[in-house]
């Protein structure tokens, strides 16, 4: 146990952490030069699309140090963007040190600081690291600067290196074999194992992703899941050496997986901690955080037959993305589906997308809310991530929403425009720093409403990419609201209700009625839509039908063609959404929140 | 086109081989290139009895843009050979929506038409389908195809105009002078009664069966020639695409849609219901009849019919 060693690579977003993993994975040749590719612990096709981490990886690095001595380093390396953070959480929670990378060019940002709190509430040793001195414009004295007066660090401590180049990679070795304390536990007393992360597998049901605190684990153990009391036969026990690979027994400070053919996918909680059936622990570990999603949506399969499908794909996706928390939702719209909450609109994203590659469903997402409060006149107060569950107006007292401090860096080129928008979002108390020469940050405190949707995307397009969003959540604010409705054909949707502020209900309206109309395709009659707030209608729109949809020619020869393609077409009309006798597609659904519809 | 000899093999074979109603309908198709005194004598002898000729417009240029081999002269030559040997149950197809055609250059050809007085007119939409020459044309923007505005506009133009000269507009395509001169063979597509198909690619229909035959000649031939009947494929209909097919086809014509069929599925009574206010459908005896907007809507009222 003395030589192990257990550490995050931890930073914020695009600090070089996966590069840094790529670097320490190359030098202990645990993959050949021919079959390395760079960000290699980044292996679903999600993350290499879009050249982030979304999920922790773990991998055991075999490393011979400059004392003569064998050790066994588990690396994981984590994501950076804030949406992510639940992974770094659950991955410090196996470790004993981190290291904390900074951009020598960016130096400290939100994330650095975020992981870094995050590590000391787990007491981990920190090695700072100052990554990317290749750059031309690294500051490595600026940045040593933050990282004593930001971090509250010692900058002597921290290593230089550059993760791209491969400087610097050897110090590092050194430093975590020296630095870092290898894990405490005692192999003698009874098996606490902590599930971090886990993944369904058809054949071998779900494969759990452990920390051994105390005692061992080998093939043909009898275990228990402590939350849940179900047993399993131990099929399998190993490491993660980017392949899985057996391993007679895991043993305390370890980190490694178990196969045990658990194929009940609710047996398997992420936080739990798997012991002895034998000789059980007497109380399991303290598990994790709970998760506190910041934005809610609703997914409804596309044909309500894929119900119990979706139901399950859901269950075994969660195993894998322990910050997804869901439970049943109707609508009358859209039938059975399920209410989740999400640490951002990237993860909602990622769920989405992850949900129809990985395990092939076709959803309906509805517009994204944040969580509104409610008092009422009888005093309680009321949450409310749902417009659906929208209070009686006349019952309310009091409407609060969520606050963020936005920070936003732009070239000084786009100040005004980028002011505009924020304010056009409801935006207020505007600072403005001068981080560098031509760059200036802006800070703006908004609703957390206004940017969930497409914030992001106005800005990038107004300052051409330049510009980049950081946001906290501050507090929540009282705020005038009211509930949108979306009416079709002068059915009410309830899939399509929105809160809004009332200043911006009208504009809003506006805005989701024009939305549809692009969304949804002309059909045989005349559709009609329509924003209103409680009855009241506010703005409209209508979609003309087409007046023509008939072949010349119908004989002998094309009738079974023709039916044939009515026959397809039918199949296709599962993809939609019929509301009175209006198809909706998928997409509708969540347009109605974008606000330009150029 | 069958030559004269071709045709009296044909027709002598048929009526050794089917018993023969005394008055049945017997049509051939033709284009007015293919007829001469010769074959239109042969026609009459043979006991065929109406003439459909695919005349397709009076305007030369359009007809050069169809890629038609006949001049408008040569169409009304035509037309006054077979009348002058006593053909009087003629039928003229045209086509509109040709690109470049005017109301005025269509309207010329409808007029052309009536002069002569046609026991049946049917009058086509150009539809510019996928791997056509046309269709390369449209992609190279180097024709303009009708929008659909102005395609309706046409379509009903001509509706009204031939209804007001005494036409019955029976189905979608379809004109006739009286119901006794509706096409009684394509009737029977719509109305789903049995029907046999001989030759390269024909489809047969009985009860609840649909078949047809080998579509290139050869194939079709050496199976002949093995003693095998040329089937290429057959389908046997469920009660499900029976319904389908007679309400796609039944939109498509006059009598329209027994309302049992469509009283028997209560989403079904919600899409009548929209279809009345719409305009695309009246109730007649019990039957949902297309109007003529209903008619341009026939595969879109199918649809949601499925
Ligand atoms: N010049 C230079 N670029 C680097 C260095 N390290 C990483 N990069 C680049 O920085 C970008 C981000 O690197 P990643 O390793 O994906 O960053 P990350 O911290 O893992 O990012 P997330 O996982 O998304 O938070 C890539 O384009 C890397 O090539 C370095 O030392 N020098
Ligand atoms: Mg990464």
């Amino acid at each position: 146990m003395k030589q192990i060693r257990n550490f995050s690579i931890i930073a914020h977003i695009d600090h070089g952490k996966s590069t840094l993993a790529d670097r320490l994975i190359q030098y202990t040749h645990l993959v050949d030069e021919r079959q390395f590719r760079n960000q290699i612990l980044d292996t679903m096709d999600i993350e290499r699309e879009r050249g982030i981490t979304i999920k922790s990886q773990t991998v055991n690095l075999p490393y011979n140090a400059k004392n003569g001595l064998y050790y066994e380093l588990n690396l994981i390396d984590t994501p950076g963007h804030v949406d992510f953070s639940y992974e770094v959480s659950r991955a410090l929670a196996s470790c004993e040190g981190v290291l904390l990378l900074v951009d020598a060019s960016q130096g400290v940002e939100a994330q650095t600081l975020a992981n870094l709190y995050a590590a000391m509430e787990h007491n981990l040793t920190i090695i700072p690291v100052i990554n990317k001195i290749d750059l031309p414009s690294a500051d490595i004295e600026r940045v040593k600067v933050e990282i004593d007066h930001e971090l509250g660090l010692d900058a002597d401590s921290a290593l230089l290196c550059s993760a791209k180049e491969g400087i610097g990679i050897e110090d590092i070795f050194e430093a975590i074999v020296e630095r870092i304390p290898p894990p405490s536990g005692d192999v003698d007393k009874p098996l606490t194992a902590l599930i971090f992360d886990a993944q369904y597998d058809s054949f071998r049901g779900t494969i759990v992703s452990c920390r051994i605190f105390d005692g061992s684990v080998r093939q043909g153990d009898t275990i228990r899941l402590m939350s849940t009391g179900a047993q399993y036969k131990v099929e399998e026990v190993g490491i993660f050496r980017l392949k899985m690979e057996p391993k007679k027994e895991l043993t305390a400070g370890m980190v490694g997986y178990i196969i045990a053919g658990i194929k009940t996918v609710s047996d398997t909680r992420i936080g739990d901690t798997i012991t002895h059936e034998m000789n059980p622990a007497p109380k399991p570990l303290p598990g994790f955080k709970e998760v506190k999603p910041v934005v809610f949506s609703s997914i409804y399969p596309v044909s309500s037959d894929d119900y119990q499908s979706l139901a399950e794909a859901l269950e075994k996706y969660k195993l894998n993305d322990a910050a997804l928390v869901y439970q049943k939702d109707s609508s009358a719209a859209l039938g059975q589906g399920f209410r989740c909450g999400f640490l951002g609109l990237l993860h909602l994203e990622i769920v989405q997308e992850r949900l129809e590659r990985e395990f092939d469903q076709s959803i309906i997402m509805t517009a994204p809310s944040v969580q509104y409060r409610f008092t009422l006149s009888d005093g309680s107060i009321v949450q409310v991530d749902n417009p659906i569950y929208y209070p009686d107006p006349a019952q309310i007292k009091k409407s609060e929403e969520p606050y963020i401090r936005a920070s936003i860096m732009i070239p000084e080129r786009y100040v005004g425009p980028v002011m505009k928008l924020c304010m056009e979002r409801r935006g207020v108390n505007s600072r403005m720093n001068y981080p560098g020469p031509g760059r200036v940050e802006l800070i703006f405190d908004m609703p957390l409403a206004e940017v969930i949707f497409d914030f992001y995307d106005r800005l990038k397009s107004i300052t051409q990419g330049y510009g980049s969003f950081d946001y906290e959540i501050v507090d929540y604010r009282e705020s005038d609201l009211v509930k949108l409705d979306i009416l079709v054909n002068g059915e009410k949707v309830d899939a399509l209700s929105m809160i809004v502020h009332r200043e911006r209900a009208r504009d809003r309206a506006v805005k989701a009625c024009e939305s549809l109309k692009e969304e949804i395709p002309r059909q045989q009659f005349k559709i009609a839509i329509q924003g209103a707030i409680g009855g009241k209608i506010i703005a409209r729109s209508t979609i003309n039908p087409y007046r023509k949809d008939v072949t010349a020619k119908c004989y002998g020869g094309d009738i079974t063609r023709k039916r044939k393609l009515l026959e397809k077409q039918k199949k296709g009309k599962k993809r939609m959404k019929v509301v009175g006798s209006v198809e909706i597609p998928q997409s509708a659904f969540m347009a109605v929140l974008r606000t330009d519809t150029e | 086109m069958l030559n004269r000899h071709h045709i009296e093999i044909l027709m002598e074979t048929v009526c050794r081989v089917f018993p023969v109603t005394s008055g049945a309908e017997v049509t051939i198709e033709a284009n007015p290139d293919d007829i001469d005194p010769v074959k239109i004598k042969t026609f009459k002898e043979h006991g065929i009895n109406r003439l459909s000729l695919g005349i397709q417009s009076f305007h030369d240029g359009e007809l050069s843009f169809l890629k038609r081999r006949h001049t408008s002269g040569e169409a009304e030559r035509a037309i006054i050979l077979a009348k002058s040997h006593g053909f009087e149950n003629i039928g003229i197809d045209l086509i509109f929506a040709i690109p470049g055609q005017t109301k005025n250059t269509w309207h010329m050809s409808l007029e052309k038409a009536l002069s002569f007085e046609p026991a049946h007119i049917s009058c086509y939409a150009l539809t510019i389908e996928e791997g056509t020459p046309f269709n390369l044309l449209k992609s190279q923007k180097r024709i303009k195809p009708f929008s659909e505005k102005k395609e309706v506009s046409f379509y009903l133009h001509t509706s009204q105009y031939l209804r007001d000269r005494g036409y019955i507009h029976y189905e979608v395509s379809n004109f006739a002078k009286g119901p006794k001169y509706y096409s009684r063979h394509n009737r029977r597509y719509w109305q789903r009664k049995p029907y046999l198909g001989l030759g390269p690619s024909a489809h047969s229909f009985k009860e609840k069966d649909r078949w047809w035959n080998i579509k290139s000649i050869k194939g079709y031939m050496d199976s002949l020639a093995r003693g095998i009947k040329p089937v290429e494929a057959k389908e046997t209909l469920t009660e499900e695409q029976i319904r389908l097919e007679s309400i796609m086809l039944g939109l498509r014509t006059e009598e329209g849609v027994d309302l049992g069929v469509i009283a028997s599925i209560p989403r079904y009574q919600e899409i009548l219901e929209n279809l009345l206010l719409s305009g695309y459908v009246e109730i007649k005896d019990g039957r949902a009849v297309p109007t003529v907007k209903g008619y341009l809507m026939a595969d879109g009222i199918a649809y949601l019919f499925s």
